[in-house]
């Protein structure tokens, strides 16, 4: 079962409701999504850090349903 | 089992100054993000040593645990996880990798 980009966005929010979130699906057919999130939650957080909070929110689906996503984390300005 | 391959992979990451994770190996990678991370190294001209995930089932589950990161390539500078493909190719690009690798002794093959 692959995901689709609302389904990925939802997932984040769960665990980042304040997040912005910007998703695209680089193919159109569902193997590769490119993803820019931005919260608050990053803060004080390294890149590392920040891109592991949005794979948790993703609860093991990367790798699996979930081909390839390209991310893109940052707090806001 | 897991115990020895997280033993296998700390001891690895600190043999060498850099080392990589990744799928197939620098002259044939297996997939575009590892094929991205090889450009940035080689464009940099630094030494470094990769292990292919693909021919090892254990490797490849381990050390998706040992960093807590669920994507191949991975890159360890100094025995730290650094990132994977995406926060390699930010930081390529923003100049904080060449400072990393400087910050830590790191200098380009003479």
């Amino acid at each position: 079962m692959a995901l689709d980009a609302p389904e990925i966005k939802q997932m984040i929010l769960e665990i980042l409701p304040d997040a912005q979130i910007q998703i695209q699906d680089m193919r159109g057919d569902g193997s590769q999504f490119a993803a820019s999130v931005i919260s608050k939650e990053f803060i004080g957080k390294n890149r590392v850090q920040q891109h592991q909070m949005v794979y948790k929110a993703l609860k093991g689906k990367i790798g699996a349903e979930l081909h390839a996503l390209s991310l893109q984390t940052s707090a806001p300005e | 089992m897991t115990t020895s391959v997280h033993d296998r992979i700390k001891n690895d990451v600190t043999a060498d100054n850099i080392v990589l994770y990744m799928k197939g190996d620098p002259m044939f990678p297996q997939c575009g993000f590892s094929a991205t991370v090889i450009e940035i190294l080689n464009y940099f001209n630094v030494d470094y040593t990769t292990y292919n995930v693909l021919s090892d089932e254990s490797l490849r589950n381990g050390i998706k645990e040992f960093s807590d990161w669920p994507t191949i390539p991975q890159l360890y500078v100094k025995g730290e996880f650094v990132g994977g493909c995406d926060i390699i190719r930010e930081m390529a690009a923003n100049g904080e990798l060449i400072a990393h690798f400087e910050s830590v002794g790191i200098e380009p093959k003479g």
